[in-house]
């Protein structure tokens, strides 16, 4: 009986508990460093809007592509325990059809932008079947499956965009990547939010959550339930594709212009992390979403802090490594376990002394 | 002077080995003795303690009592390092080599790093080896490209050759075909005539006495006794295994009654097989208890997942209420009403991260598809209604399953099938490794089942169980059905006689 009562008060550890404290205590850090550091105003941008400034819409909004990575990433994490290291190419790929399809034509209208869109998440959804089927069909390992796509995506962006880096200027593009008129929120959080509503939506009217748990928890018992495997791995990785387009086209949106080589690159290590700083086990199985997301506006809030600190471009990721090091220890589950009875044996050592007493009387 | 004498012939003696795990006694006072040149046979039924055994043996585990000693020196043994130096090997069921070395390189690998500089030296003793033992396979040769039967006497080969006095064959037959058998067997003769103990576990009681020379059973981490094998017919030995004399079963039978059914049939198989199980014919009816019998590794858990489509089917005919019907995969079985409650409940039953309400569901949702998920309030309600109609013990609905004890998890598993309403529920093993209490309540919900016209095959391997519960046995040996029992059939002497084969 006691042993259960112990069991139980070590579970009771949040997934959301260490990226919640990261927040918080970056914000605690900032606010001591600088009390001005998060304050936001209203203010006239280029354009003329009246929009929100500051610093702390600065990272929420530069977090956007991440954030909407994470959510994708976590799901291919929770269903084939493995993750996708090719979204950065992929999304090059995606933001090249985007801009390919924008400059098709004469003249930039909704119907043109939503067709571009709509045909960046069929590319990017097809690239992410392949990637999938590599990984649920021929049980191949997610992050060399993936690898295929990240040695090569940045070259099919190449060749789409026929070696050069077109631009587009178009009202419709700048509200993506900056501002609708009249809006004084950034485009690209709006999109954050619209994305983590539809995943919110998706998990209310369809069980994609229980069978991806299921699959990445335990695959055998899944499949002996009916579950078929290969689909929710399939399906992962597409939705995963419809993330890495929408990231892409916000991406080229923010730009007006379409650079295959530094589009999103490295954001996958970045996602990865989002999906691990969230609580998730990167090994597969339970997942929330909500914790890559605040994982991914920790590492946001991270880089901005360091460069607020006037740390050398060169040296933010040796810093950022440092800290990512400590949240990563943290969440592990050793470490969870050996805080947990370290703390059990401090609440042991106080009533100890008592109990050993009565003993040897 | 005998006391002597036999004590020199003991290569190897265990005394009073114990072994506690969190909850259970794995041995307990147990003891084991292995002679010069003898092939020993180490036998019991699933849970009976012999792979714990072997894992103290080659320090996989450390005992909690007991001493072992070799050739009459006590030793310690606490890492696999230990045993080998003791001249302790181990050939496992699975081949632990490496398939992209050659065989010599296999047979020398993390041994003394002087061995692999020269390598022509080794190649050369490797072939001496090989050709010693008369194994057909060069030094150079790549192991991948071997049969599995000449990668397992390879494994031996090294074993050999690390000096070993003792040489453990856990499984060593189980994938191999007859040929292949009677090679290892040659094999194991030789290496018997030049003095090697050795200690073959296997589930085969053909090979047992076409090989070994005595027998030693456990039953229940106890040890049941040691036996010469010519002195220990088969019927004897398969009735130590499962715990019960003949004599004494012959009272037990008949005490109940078996009435035969009459109703429709619901399901029926005709030449099923799969990747795992041999072609076999079946049908069951309506309201009907059958069980599938036989040792473990007799191919009765492979035969019930062919019916529920868990293996890749590969042939036959399938009919439910006289339709033909095409059942490939889980979730066609579960289409057509039928439930399966897989043996192993940590591999293929429990999802253990989940909580015991989604645990409950998950089944039911899956049949009423992706789109269609059920409410929150309406899976708690499910939940709830299970956890008190089978007396879950758990903390909450909201449990993860796996923190629950065996037989709760077990309860969860049955009432996720429960909830499908199936007209045909396969249970394997449900009753395995959970408590005496559990066990019964698992049992009366077979007959109330029964009563409310669903179809249920029930497997375990405490024959009384089976015996209180079905109404007809089919009796499994070597991966064919050998008999089918019923009505006066049905008791423990006659289940015994069919599954050691006949004569008694």
């Amino acid at each position: 009986m006691k042993d259960k009562n112990i069991k139980s008060k070590k579970i009771n550890f949040g997934q959301l508990t260490i990226p919640l404290i990261a927040i918080a205590l970056l914000v605690i850090f900032n606010l001591i460093r600088d009390p001005g550091f998060f304050f936001v105003g209203l203010s006239h941008n280029n354009d003329g809007n009246l929009v929100l400034q500051g610093n702390l819409i600065s990272i929420i909004n530069g977090a956007s592509e991440l954030a909407i990575l994470a959510m994708g990433m976590t799901l291919v994490t929770a269903a084939c325990g493995g993750q996708d290291i090719s979204v950065g190419a992929a999304a090059a790929i995606a933001g090249s059809v985007f801009v390919k399809t924008l400059k098709s034509g004469s003249g930039i209208n909704g119907g043109k932008f939503i067709a571009a869109l709509f045909l960046a998440c069929i590319v990017a959804m097809i690239f992410g079947s392949l990637n999938g089927t590599l990984v649920a069909i021929f049980k191949i390992q997610p992050m060399i499956a993936t690898l295929i796509l990240y040695t090569c995506g940045r070259s099919i962006a190449y060749w789409i965009n026929g070696g050069a880096t077109p631009t587009v200027s178009s009202p419709i593009v700048s509200a993506m990547g900056s501002f609708i008129p009249g809006i004084p929120i950034p485009t690209p959080v709006l999109i954050v939010i619209l994305m983590a509503i539809i995943f919110k939506l998706i998990f209310r009217f369809t069980s994609l959550e229980l069978f991806t748990q299921s699959v990445g928890i335990n695959g055998s018992a899944a499949r002996l339930n009916g579950i078929n495997t290969t689909f929710i791995k399939l399906l992962s990785f597409i939705i995963l594709g419809v993330c890495v387009a929408v990231a892409g086209s916000i991406g080229v949106s923010r730009l007006g212009l379409i650079n295959h080589e530094t589009l999103l690159l490295d954001v996958e290590m970045d996602a990865i992390l989002a999906v691990a700083i969230g609580g998730n086990n990167l090994g597969g199985g339970k997942f929330k979403i909500s914790g890559s997301i605040i994982g991914a506006y920790v590492i946001q809030m991270l880089t901005i802090t360091l460069y607020a600190m006037k740390v050398p471009s060169t040296d933010v990721k040796a810093y950022k490594a440092i800290v990512i090091i400590i949240l990563v220890v943290i969440g592990s589950p050793v470490f969870k376990e050996k805080f947990a009875k370290f703390m059990n044996n401090m609440r042991k050592n106080v009533k100890g002394i008592n109990v050993k007493g009565a003993e040897k009387a | 002077m005998e006391v002597m004498d036999m004590q020199e012939d003991h290569l190897l003696e265990l005394r009073g080995i114990e072994k506690r795990f969190p909850g259970v006694l794995a041995l307990n006072n147990v003891d084991f003795t292995l002679r010069k040149g003898e092939i020993h046979a180490l036998m019991g039924e699933n849970g009976a303690g012999k792979s714990t055994l072997i894992k103290i043996l080659t320090g996989v585990y450390s005992m909690d009592a007991g001493s072992i000693k070799v050739e009459g020196q006590s030793v310690h043994i606490t890492s696999p390092q230990d045993a080998q130096n003791n001249g302790i090997s181990t050939v496992y069921q699975e081949i632990t080599l490496c398939p992209n070395l050659t065989v010599a390189e296999n047979m020398f690998i993390g041994r003394d790093s002087k061995n692999l500089v020269n390598q022509k030296a080794y190649e050369k003793r490797a072939d001496e080896i090989l050709q010693s033992l008369q194994i057909p396979a060069r030094a150079k040769q790549q192991l991948g490209n071997c049969s599995l039967a000449v990668q397992q006497m390879v494994a031996i080969a090294r074993a050999v050759d690390l000096q070993c006095k003792v040489l453990i064959l856990d499984e060593p037959t189980s994938s191999l075909d007859d040929k292949e058998v009677n090679m290892l067997f040659t094999l194991m003769r030789d290496l018997k005539s030049r003095g090697v103990g050795i200690i073959f576990v296997t589930h085969f009681l053909e090979q047992v006495y076409e090989v070994s020379d005595r027998i030693t059973v456990l039953r229940n981490g106890e040890l049941v006794g040691e036996y010469l094998t010519e002195d220990l017919p088969q019927v004897q030995l398969v009735a130590k295994m499962i715990g019960k004399e003949l004599d004494e079963l012959n009272n037990l039978s008949d005490t109940e009654e078996h009435k035969e059914h009459d109703g429709q049939v619901f399901y029926e198989a005709q030449g099923l097989t799969s990747s795992e199980a041999l072609p076999f014919d079946f049908q069951i009816k309506k309201g009907e208890v059958n069980g599938f019998t036989g040792l473990l590794g007799s191919g009765r858990s492979e035969s019930v997942r062919a019916i529920f489509g868990a293996d890749k089917v590969g042939g036959g005919t399938v009919k439910i209420k006289g339709e033909n019907v095409k059942i490939t995969k889980p979730i066609d079985a579960m289409k057509h009403g039928i439930g399966y409650l897989a043996e192993d409940r940590k591999r293929d039953g429990i999802i253990a991260d989940l909580s015991v309400r989604e645990n409950i569901i998950i089944a039911l949702q899956v049949m009423n598809g992706f789109f269609k998920p059920i409410s929150r309030s309406e899976s708690e309600a499910f939940a709830d209604e299970y956890i008190k109609a089978l007396n879950i013990k758990t903390a909450s609905r909201e449990t993860p399953v796996g923190s629950l004890s065996g037989g709760n998890q077990q309860k969860v598993i049955l009432a996720r099938w429960l909830l499908t309403h199936p007209d045909y529920l396969i249970l394997d093993e449900p009753t395995r490794g959970i408590d005496v209490g559990t066990k019964l309540e698992i049992q009366k919900l077979v007959l109330k089942l029964a009563e409310e016209d669903v179809s249920v095959t029930f497997i375990s391997s405490e024959i009384e169980e089976m015996l209180r519960t079905c109404s007809r046995l089919i009796v499994m040996r070597d991966r064919h059905i050998v008999g089918e029992l019923k009505g006066a059939d049905l008791n423990q002497a006659q289940v015994m006689k069919t599954i050691a084969g006949g004569e008694s």
